[in-house]
C-alpha cells in the first residue's frame, strides 16, 4: 500500500493511505484523546467526540477518526479551539461518571484519567450539572462485573460482542440519558448470549466491565 | 394468554412480512397493535425471523417512546406535557393522576385497571392541558381538555359508577 506525508504538530508523519489523522499519530507517538476508536473497525463509531483536531485549510476543527490522511496535510492537536472541544467533550463525559477513582478497578489504567493527566484537566465536570445514575450493578456472570454507572457509552464492546465475536449478548438500549449497555430484555448477564470471551472487559476504556 | 398460544400468534403476524432489515418497525408496531404491548417473546421471534439479535431488537423498541413493554391498563391514559400543556400546568395534571392511582408514569395499577403514559403533544393545543382516556377494552379514545385536578376525580368517580351498573346488571341477570 503506498504511503503518504504528512505533518502532525509540525513532525513529519509517514502513514499508509487510507489511514486516519487518528491512527497516524497514536503511531508517531502522537497522544490525540480517544475512547470509542478501534482499528480494525471500518466506519468508526466517531462517538466520543475527544479526537478533535485542526487542519490547515480546513475552517471547522474534525475529528481525526473520521478523517483519513492526505499528502501534505498540515494537522495540529493543541490549538486553542481543539482544546476548548476536547474540555467540553470530557467535562461532559465527567457529569455523567461518578468519580470514585480509588475504589475503582480501573485506578490508574483508565482512559479518563489519562485524559485529565495528559490536558491537566481536573475530574470534575466544570460548567456543567453533575448528573449521575443509579443503576444496578450486574455482578451475575461468572466471569465479569458490568457497572452502568461508569459506562461512557464508547461502544467498544458492543462492536466486539455483535460483529467479531457475534455473540451479540451486549447492545444500546434506551437513548439520551437513560442510554445503557444492556442484554436483551434486560436480563442479568449471565442468563444471557455471553460466550464468556471477555473481550469486551480487555477493551473497555473505563471501569464498567472489569474482571472477577 | 397461554405460552403456545401468544407464540403462534406471533409466527401469524411475522408470516406477512418481508425479510429485510428494514421491516423491523413495521413489525414491532404490528404485534404492539395486536398484544398493547411488545412481549419478550416476540422481540425473541422478531429477531430469528430477521435473523438479527435479540438484543438489537430490544435496543431498537426501547429506543422509541411508542413501544411499551407491559401491557396496558383496561384504561389508558396519556397525559400531555407538550408546549402549551406543559406552560398551562400537564404537569400538575399528571401529578394529580399519579398521586389518585396511585402509580408513577409509565406504571399499571396492580389490578390493571389503569395504566398512565406522559405523551408529547396530542394535537390539541387549544384545549391545553389535555389528558387522553383511551379505553383498550373497547377501543375507543376520548380526549379531556383544559384539565384541572378535580377533573381527575370526576374521570375516576365515573368509572368508577359505570363498574357498579354493570356489576348490578351482571348481579340482576343472574
Amino acid at each position: 500500500m503506498s504511503k503518504v506525508n504528512l505533518t502532525i504538530d509540525d513532525v513529519p508523519v509517514n502513514a499508509a493511505e487510507g489511514e486516519s489523522i487518528l491512527w497516524a499519530a497514536l503511531d508517531a507517538g502522537i497522544y490525540i484523546p480517544n475512547l470509542c476508536a478501534i482499528r480494525e473497525r471500518k466506519s468508526p463509531f466517531a462517538s466520543c467526540r475527544l479526537c478533535w483536531v485542526e487542519i490547515e485549510g480546513v475552517d471547522l476543527p474534525a475529528t481525526s477518526c473520521t478523517t483519513p490522511v492526505k499528502e501534505g496535510m498540515k494537522v495540529q492537536t493543541r490549538t486553542p479551539r481543539v482544546l476548548r472541544l476536547v474540555r467540553t467533550s470530557f467535562e461532559l463525559l465527567i457529569s455523567h461518571h461518578p468519580v470514585d477513582c480509588a475504589r475503582c478497578a480501573k485506578n490508574k489504567k483508565c482512559e479518563l484519567q489519562r485524559i485529565a493527566r495528559e490536558f491537566k484537566f481536573k475530574l470534575k465536570p466544570g460548567k456543567f450539572r453533575k448528573l449521575l445514575r443509579e443503576l444496578p450493578v450486574d455482578s451475575s456472570h461468572p466471569c465479569f462485573i458490568l457497572d452502568p454507572n461508569k459506562c461512557v457509552l464508547c461502544g467498544r464492546c458492543v462492536w466486539l460482542c455483535n460483529e467479531v465475536q457475534r455473540a451479540c449478548a451486549l447492545d444500546f438500549a434506551f437513548r439520551g440519558l437513560n442510554t445503557v449497555i444492556t442484554t436483551s430484555g434486560g436480563k442479568p448477564l449471565g442468563e444471557s448470549d455471553c460466550s464468556a470471551c471477555r473481550e469486551c472487559v480487555s477493551v473497555c476504556p473505563v471501569g464498567a466491565l472489569i474482571p472477577k | 394468554m397461554k405460552e403456545e398460544d401468544l407464540k403462534l400468534q406471533i409466527t401469524g403476524i411475522l408470516k406477512s412480512s418481508g425479510k429485510e432489515r428494514k421491516n423491523l418497525i413495521p413489525l414491532l408496531q404490528e404485534i404492539q397493535r395486536e398484544f398493547g404491548y411488545i412481549p419478550p417473546e416476540a422481540m425473541e421471534e422478531i429477531g430469528k425471523f430477521l435473523g438479527i439479535a435479540e438484543t438489537t431488537v430490544y435496543g431498537v423498541a426501547t429506543f422509541y417512546n411508542q413501544f411499551r413493554f407491559t401491557p396496558p391498563g383496561r384504561h389508558h391514559i396519556k397525559v400531555c406535557l407538550g408546549t402549551a400543556c406543559h406552560i398551562k400546568g400537564g404537569n400538575i395534571i399528571l401529578e394529580a393522576w399519579e398521586r389518585k392511582l396511585n402509580i408513577k408514569e409509565g406504571e399499571v395499577t396492580p389490578d390493571r385497571g389503569f395504566s398512565l403514559e406522559r405523551v408529547a403533544c396530542v394535537g390539541c393545543c387549544a384545549l391545553a392541558p389535555v389528558s387522553m382516556v383511551e379505553d383498550t377494552v373497547e377501543g375507543k379514545e376520548t380526549i379531556e381538555g383544559t384539565m384541572m385536578p378535580t377533573r381527575v376525580d370526576g374521570i375516576l368517580l365515573s368509572f368508577e359508577l359505570e363498574e357498579k351498573k354493570k356489576d348490578k346488571i351482571k348481579g340482576e341477570e343472574e
